[in-house]
């Protein structure tokens, strides 16, 4: 057996459940640490700083189960499932640490969404996450049809490039890491529409 | 010219000295709740502002020659070589040179003032610094009568500085201030902080603090001040004009494109506090409102 090979043995035993657990334990970590002073001085913006980017790696993840498979034969298709809900849960949370932490007033929150466009388009990924997280589950497979259903998933190409640009415009001067994660995102979604190509036309 | 300002913050607004050197070794210890409590307590009695503590003002920093994330500046900044230190005082000024750290500071009042902190990015510090007037450092160089701004420049050294490496501004770190501001009392250089001289990842050795403005304002570390007759490059202002204006007074009915400027968070205060209200100039209106009469502080932000 090559490691490969026994990677995706072990991937296979991982029971989903434990992928789940591990997640949400994460984030009660990480809000424990901000709560008692681990997360520095200023634990609000380090809290939804590390929630949100937590989300975008999870979503460059699970863009890239694919291409690995295909590239290096790493297959982690049991989890991809895990990582998409997991990624919506992180966007979840940084979004209600937002609200509910930093900006705290409803009409400020409402009036953030309105005028500033880093917030718009941070709200408009996650609102097209939203479906992707209601239908992950087998009975709504079942009931769209693998075809509709995977076509559903398609959204989560503009969402995670809307994710990329939201974490570009925050910040301030001419920063790397953001741009490495927009990259990242646009190669992604680039193999996977060119996969896409290929299957049609054969 | 010393002591012309007299701050209506006093030393009970600042955490109190074994407070703030033992807080984290209070939370650290697993009793987070005690430290709590005797925070609150020894803080109840003394209005509304929260204490800023060493740990907070030197742990929480935006200096980008040290990198972009807040903790860049502590974790960098000790390379930074501040002895022996100059400053290049040139331009409309009767004695231009350079002038020695030693020179600069012999005969300066060094004073104590407890000023508010205010983040562009919409947090806020009380922090007691150390320093004299700017306005005494111009006078001894003699301001010429056809300067009107004072141009500031942060040193720029790629061999100590990591984040100069990449091109996350057009270094050096430029700011300015137009001439009145300048001589205004508030507005200080500042040499050190509780006592202390002046952390690496504060500005050291020597900074300016303009009070009644954004943080950016207050250029940290310099090496040259120039006297001019025209309005001085910013840094801030000229790599996004629509978002950092030349005054950059803090002013909550004039907002960031990209996020309100009406209220701000006090750092410390914690996962779960509130935000406060920014007060025009900073709190400080009275002092320096008057020298901004007669303009649009929406169009001139």
């Amino acid at each position: 057996m090559t490691g490969i090979q026994r990677i995706n043995a072990g991937i296979r035993l991982l029971p989903v459940w434990a992928i789940y657990m591990a997640g949400a334990a994460w984030a009660l970590w990480l809000f424990w640490l901000a709560a008692t002073g681990g997360l520095g001085v200023e634990p609000i913006e380090a809290l939804e700083h590390r929630y949100g980017k937590l989300a975008l790696q999870l979503i460059v993840l699970g863009l890239a189960v694919t291409p690995l498979r295909q590239g290096l034969g790493l297959n982690l298709m049991p989890l991809r499932r895990a990582i998409g809900v997991l990624a919506f849960f992180y966007v979840a949370a940084h979004l209600l640490v937002w609200a509910v932490l930093d900006v705290q007033s409803p009409a400020a929150i409402w009036a953030d969404i309105i005028k500033r466009p880093y917030v718009t388009i941070g709200m408009a990924g996650f609102a097209l996450l939203i479906p992707l997280a209601l239908t992950s589950n087998n009975w709504a497979v079942r009931r769209l049809g693998p075809l509709r259903w995977r076509a559903w998933h398609r959204l989560v190409y503009p969402a995670a490039a809307l994710g990329a640009l939201h974490y570009i415009w925050q910040a301030k001067g001419f920063q790397i890491e953001p741009l490495a994660y927009l990259v990242a995102v646009v190669v992604l979604v680039a193999l996977r529409i060119r996969g896409l190509g290929r299957r049609v036309a054969r | 010219m010393a002591r012309r300002y007299i701050s209506d913050l006093n030393w009970n607004d600042v955490t109190p000295r074994a407070l703030y050197l033992n807080r984290r070794q209070l939370i650290g210890a697993g009793g987070a709740a005690l430290g709590a409590g005797l925070i609150g307590g020894a803080t109840a009695a003394q209005g509304e502002l929260t204490p800023n503590s060493w740990d907070e003002i030197t742990s929480y920093n935006n200096f980008y020659e040290f990198g972009t994330r807040k903790e860049d500046p502590a974790r960098n900044a000790h390379t930074l070589t501040t002895q022996p230190w100059s400053i290049v005082i040139d331009g409309l000024v009767d004695n231009p040179g350079t002038y020695s750290m030693e020179q600069i500071v012999e005969g300066m009042t060094i004073e104590e003032r407890i000023y508010r902190f205010r983040c562009v990015e919409a947090w806020s510090m009380v922090i007691p610094w150390n320093g004299f007037e700017l306005a005494d450092l111009l006078t001894r160089v003699g301001v010429q009568s056809g300067a009107r701004y004072v141009a500031f420049e942060t040193a720029l050294r790629p061999d100590e500085m990591p984040g100069v490496r990449l091109p996350v501004l057009d270094w050096p770190y430029r700011e300015g201030l137009r001439l009145d501001e300048a001589m205004h009392p508030l507005t200080l250089m500042a040499t050190g902080l509780y006592g202390e001289p002046m952390p690496n990842q504060n500005g050291a050795p020597i900074r300016l603090v303009v009070p009644w403005k954004y943080g950016f304002k207050s250029i940290k570390s310099i090496v040259r001040i120039t006297l001019t007759d025209t309005e001085p490059h910013a840094t801030w202002n000229a790599t996004q004009p629509q978002e950092y204006g030349f005054y950059s007074n803090v002013n909550p009915t004039v907002d960031h494109p990209r996020w309100s400027q009406a209220t701000e968070r006090r750092i410390g205060d914690g996962l779960f506090a509130s935000r406060i209200p920014t007060l025009m100039f900073n709190g400080y209106e009275a002092e320096v409102a008057s020298l901004y009469e007669g303009m649009d502080l929406t169009a001139q932000f």
